[in-house]
């Protein structure tokens, strides 16, 4: 493998012909959370500079709550980021303040053919790409194969319902107290658990420029969520917690299961402080009988040029070689590749087949989070109705109406 | 010009500190001010004039409300606590007991500590699953059940407060303990002889001593717990549902998250004319209080 | 005053005995989370004790290797801190004593104070829009510039306090023998008004370490982030390591705790002196 990512380097530098003799710095901003390990993206940088003797890459890391912030903040200042990690939810609004280069004109046909077509909407704004993709994430059902089984359930939840039923067997088996986890904090993280659900019972979050979501599948999937919290078949500090906490009470065997995104497979089932190492499943987010097999956020990143680079051909080629194919498959353990081929490739699949085969359910069917300039305002006024119903101080749809009219569309 | 020579050389000790507040005080809240009127963003376009619109927008919110409600809440609670767990701590350090030299110095650290150490540490400790607070209270058989501290509206609320007043109350103890120490002992030792009881000796004796530093720490309490941003950007985040969102931190979301310069200058603006009527306000009655000591 | 009973004198030893209690086990409890394990932190019940201490973290943070954006955010927050302080003390110290001296300037004095009521979200979009234009946003100067919005009218206040009970016979004294106004100051001044001066340098580094907000939008790399920025991305990250985080903590509040317990008597009349006269 070493070999095939040397050529690959190789080229990419041959290709765009960078033999200037001055170093140049490019600052990279990247998150501390869920997706390729702050391990894994030194790791990958520094083979980047190491084919690349002249660039040096200064790497930021912030949580994810701070990333948006961050980089908007970091436009006033001359030497900001060069390259910056971003949201799917992100391009609308990094178009329309000139946040992001518009690299439309750089994307090759081998990309183009060879990166799956969901990826793409990661950095596609009206026609134009604001970037590459760079990690293809949505949220999966995660369970405890273990706990399942001492309950006699031989297969993992099909449908929502289904898991209602089966976190109510748990819990009424006295295995654990409460079964699912989920990272409802008031913070994006509950809106990608939401957006699951939605998606699931077929609801719209915008429709005819209006928000949709407080009625239909909207509405639906704030009650199962409520409901499930109702029940005790949700653990109760959910409302408090990240992916991380999450993971946390996963490996600490306290859940039987968890919605989390794609690190959490490998961290929970191979690594040796999880105390539930070799127990793990994952499947694809369950549907809604007559609706939906399977349901799944785009919970995509990608890879842009900031407006403010001085040097965005250096930064362009960083990102290629961050989102190539042989790159993304030697770090393929937290986050899966973005490459259509990556997904037959052994080097890929092993040890993580289960990983793959709910990956090929669930991308396929990512539900998008609107594409609006104003998505910080919607989704900061749907947590609050999230949490308003979570706890209790307004129905489900009382809740929904209220962020529906604070959301500022 | 100048008939005194030393006025002349006066303004001339008065000007670096003039000017530096000027460029990083006087010249920003100028700005601050223009800003509010425009439709001005942070990064990019915009910035025509649109009257009093943010302020009425601002000022119409549902957010606007529940912040000045949640940053009232934090700031009576929190300074009501410390300054009353201040003054009984500062009585009892000018008690005689075995290691009081100890105490004193121990009353520092928490005062001491950086306030985003503190709301770290206090975060871990509150944490649902695997927290001190939850652990120590179940093991006393105080609670059956793992609490979310944080989690919930109210507890989120009663936690910052917690975790505030546990910082800042040394404080205003080591105020108070060094105002006792200016009573002299012999109207003490008086009033013991006239048969005064305790509480007769505290407020007619002691509590004159203790009004003034007081004071002074009640107003610089009440203004930076009005400006609170820190302990709650990271304790709760605002959350849950916004029940601890304060009024700092809507500026920022609408200034910085938003990009909406212009409507977030508004909002602080309002926010300021909120302390100075509380800052005079607290004069006035340090005022009527200076006259009632002397 | 020795006729307290027997009674009321428990009373005294047990309320001392709670109140040290109450400041010390949450800082003791940072303390036992920085060493130890994951899985004792993890543990329910939970392990009061670490099985063995483990002091990775510390390794892990102070190594050059490991910890590169740690330490860097370390010299961030001493080198801002310190030339914030420098840089108040040096505008404070004139127009504190000139403000103690002459009565008459005391309303510019006022106004300087008052506006240690603004909300630092009151200035910070413009804030942000000036540094930009100049170039000083990430920078550790233009973090020190701002920081002199808090930092100056602290310090000055303090300042004018302190100075208030130095005697004026001797500036009179020494101006009748012809001595110039910095010569005053240098030799007469500064030696009586050392430690009030002291005291002013304290709080301001103290006040500079603390600051969160102003750091939080104005920095965004290992340039000029500071240690309480630093410290609120590892605690909003990956947060599964609490230990780490604790550690980051306990490395963030040793200098400002040793020089409060060095320094206390000096900080507590500083603020009393202040108090009383303000």
């Amino acid at each position: 493998m070493n070999t095939t990512l040397k050529a690959a380097l190789l080229t990419a530098t041959a290709l765009t012909g960078t033999a200037a003799w001055a170093e140049t710095e490019l600052n990279a901003l990247f998150m501390a959370q869920a997706a390729y390990s702050e391990d894994d993206i030194r790791a990958m940088t520094a083979s980047f500079e190491e084919a690349n003797p002249d660039v040096k890459v200064n790497l930021e890391f912030v949580p994810y709550e701070g990333l948006h912030d961050k980089t908007v903040l970091s436009m006033g200042s001359g030497g900001g980021y060069d390259v910056v990690l971003f949201d799917v939810i992100w391009p609308a609004e990094y178009a329309q303040n000139g946040v992001l280069v518009d690299v439309t004109g750089k994307i090759t046909d081998e990309m183009k053919s060879g990166i799956l077509p969901g990826a793409w909407t990661t950095v596609d704004y009206e026609g134009a790409s604001y970037g590459m993709p760079w990690i293809l994430d949505t949220k999966y059902l995660f369970f405890n194969k273990e706990m399942l089984s001492k309950a006699g359930i031989d297969t993992p939840p099909a449908t929502w319902a289904d898991l209602t039923a089966a976190a109510q067997k748990i819990k009424d088996a006295g295995i654990v107290e409460y079964p699912i986890a989920w990272s409802w904090a008031q913070a994006e993280a509950a809106v990608c658990d939401y957006t699951t659900l939605l998606s699931a019972f077929g609801g719209e979050f915008i429709k005819d420029g209006a928000p949709a979501f407080q009625s239909g599948g909207g509405l639906e999937a704030l009650d199962y969520m409520a409901a499930s919290m109702e029940a005790g078949l949700t653990n109760p500090n959910s409302k408090e917690f990240l992916e991380e906490d999450v993971r946390a009470v996963f490996q600490n065997g306290d859940a039987a299961f968890a919605l989390n995104w794609t690190y959490m497979y490998n961290l929970a089932n191979a690594s040796d402080e999880s105390s539930v190492k070799g127990k793990v499943g994952v499947v694809a987010a369950p549907g809604v009988e007559g609706v939906s097999e399977h349901s799944a956020v785009n919970g995509s990143m990608g890879l842009g040029i900031t407006a403010t680079s001085q040097h965005p051909d250096e930064a362009w080629n960083y990102i290629v070689h961050m989102t190539s194919q042989p790159v993304q498959n030697a770090y393929a353990r937290l986050s899966l590749p973005i490459w259509a081929s990556s997904y037959t490739d052994p080097e890929v699949t092993a040890g993580q087949e289960e990983l793959i085969k709910a990956a090929g359910e669930g991308l396929a069917v990512m539900y998008p989070r609107p594409m609006t300039a104003k998505y910080q305002e919607m989704s900061m006024a749907l947590q609050q109705g999230i949490q308003e119903a979570l706890l209790g101080m307004a129905t489900p749809q009382e809740a929904l109406e209220a962020a529906a009219e604070n959301s500022g569309l | 010009m100048f008939t005194d020579r030393l006025t002349f050389r006066a303004w001339l000790l008065m000007l670096p500190l003039v000017a530096v507040m000027v460029a990083v005080v006087g010249w920003p809240l100028v700005d601050t001010l223009r800003l509010s009127f425009t439709d001005a963003r942070l990064v990019g376009t915009g910035g025509e004039g649109v009257g009093l619109e943010n302020y009425a927008r601002m000022l119409g919110s549902r957010n606007f409300r529940s912040a000045l409600w949640a940053t009232l809440t934090f700031s009576v609670w929190s300074v009501g606590a410390e300054l009353v767990l201040g003054v009984l701590v500062g009585l009892l350090l000018n008690q005689r007991f075995y290691g009081r030299t100890l105490l004193r110095a121990l009353m520092i650290l928490p005062w001491a500590l950086p306030t985003v150490v503190n709301a770290t540490l206090w975060r871990l400790i509150y944490n649902p699953e695997y927290g001190a607070l939850n652990a120590a209270l179940t093991q006393l058989g105080l609670i059956d059940a793992y609490q979310s501290w944080l989690g919930q509206p109210g507890t989120a609320m009663t936690a910052l407060i917690v975790a505030d007043v546990w910082k800042n109350f040394p404080l205003v103890a080591l105020i108070s303990l060094a105002a006792l120490q200016a009573v002299p002992r012999d109207i003490q030792a008086a009033a013991v002889s006239d048969g005064a009881n305790a509480w007769r000796r505290f407020r007619h004796v002691t509590l004159p001593y203790l009004v003034g530093p007081l004071m002074v720490a009640l107003v610089l309490r009440t203004i930076e717990a009005f400006k609170v941003f820190d302990l709650i950007w990271i304790m709760t985040r605002g959350g849950p549902a916004n029940s601890t969102r304060s009024l700092s931190l809507l500026v920022y979301q609408e200034a910085f998250a938003f990009q909406r310069a212009g409507s977030g200058a508004s909002l602080a603006l309002i926010i300021t004319l909120i302390i100075t009527v509380l800052a005079i306000g607290y004069l006035a009655l340090m005022r009527r209080a200076a006259g009632q000591g002397s | 005053m020795d006729h307290r009973s027997p009674l009321f004198t428990v009373f005294i030893h047990a309320a001392a005995l709670l109140v040290a209690l109450a400041v010390l086990a949450p800082l003791a409890w940072l303390f036992v989370m920085s060493v130890s394990s994951n899985a004792d932190l993890s543990a329910k019940p939970l392990h009061w004790w670490p099985e063995t201490f483990d002091l990775s973290r510390y390794r892990q943070l102070l190594s050059v290797e490991t910890g590169a954006a740690f330490l860097a955010a370390l010299r961030n927050s001493i080198v801002v801190a310190g030339m914030a302080t420098l840089a108040a003390l040096s505008v404070g110290v004139p127009a504190g004593w000139i403000a103690s001296r002459k009565p008459q300037l005391g309303w510019t004095l006022g106004a300087v104070i008052a506006t240690y009521m603004l909300p630092p979200v009151a200035l910070s979009v413009p804030l942000y829009m000036i540094l930009a234009r100049f170039g000083l946003l990430n920078n550790v100067f233009g973090l020190a510039l701002v920081y002199l919005s808090i930092l100056a009218p602290f310090v000055t206040w303090l300042l004018k306090a302190g100075f208030d009970p130095i005697p004026r016979d001797l500036e009179s004294a020494a101006a009748i023998d012809g001595a110039r106004l910095d010569q005053l100051l240098r030799i007469v001044i500064m030696p009586l008004a050392l430690p009030v001066v002291a005291t002013a340098l304290i709080f301001a580094f103290l006040l500079a370490w603390d600051e969160f907000f102003y750091a939080l939008l104005f920095t965004s790399n290992q340039d000029a982030k500071t240690l309480s920025v630093a410290i609120a991305d590892l605690a909003g990250g990956r947060v599964s390591d609490y230990g780490l985080i604790a550690a980051a903590g306990v490395i963030a509040a040793l200098p400002p705790v040793a020089v409060g317990l060095l320094m206390q008597r000096a900080l507590i009349s500083g603020l009393t002196n202040g108090g009383v006269k303000g």
